[in-house]
């Protein structure tokens, strides 16, 4: 599989995964 | 005092972000792109000469201020932010650490093998060989682009931990 670091549209969909996912992370935590 | 910490403080964290985040996004979203484009009809030294060095002093001496200030603004509270002490600091706790990350990218793998593949300081006079430039270049390259990962979320917690914002965003 190619890494989807090495396109610009793989970086930002993978930043947003992770903004999405701790964010759900410290809403389920408090 | 609280002026200085609160006030000036954050204005020159969020200031030095700007600028730290703004050179990452231009390495990423400008620079890595004109390169290649540059590479292909003989205009990169240009740009590897003139124009990466002083960019990159700019941001590595950025991210180490906005590291530096955003542990004075949070002070003694900083221990209780990155060890999750208290629920009301899970959301800077989680910015902090992600700018951390970045930060330790920047010093540790980002700005060590920039300085091999731009022959800078130490690498001046001694360049090394293109297998390892090759390398050092690779290295970098995924440790930005973590690192412009990063900067998604890390804003997002940054921006969402303050007061009414933070209230809005996670309750309590």
């Amino acid at each position: 599989m190619k890494n989807p670091l090495d396109s610009i549209p793989g970086t930002i969909i993978c930043g947003l995964i992770l903004t999405v996912v701790l964010y759900y992370v410290v809403l389920l935590a408090r | 005092m609280d002026f200085i910490l609160y006030g000036v403080g954050r204005w020159l964290h969020i200031a030095s972000g700007v600028l730290w985040v703004g050179l990452l996004w231009y390495f990423n979203f400008v620079q890595v792109p004109g390169l290649k484009a540059a590479g292909a009809d003989g205009t990169a030294p240009g740009i590897t000469k003139h124009i990466a060095p002083r960019a990159l002093e700019l941001f590595r001496w950025a991210a180490l201020s906005t590291w530096l200030l955003g542990a004075m603004i949070l002070g003694s509270k900083l221990p209780a932010a990155l060890l999750f002490q208290d629920k009301a600091y899970y959301p800077i706790g989680i910015g902090a650490w992600l700018g951390t990350i970045m930060f330790l990218n920047v010093w540790g793998l980002i700005w060590p093998n920039q300085k091999k593949v731009l022959n800078l300081y130490q690498y001046a006079q001694n360049p090394v060989a293109d297998a390892e430039k090759n390398k050092a270049r690779r290295t970098a390259f995924l440790a930005s682009r973590i690192n412009t990962m990063l900067s998604i979320p890390m804003l997002f917690f940054m921006v969402a931990s303050g007061g009414l914002f933070r209230r809005a965003m996670f309750g309590g």
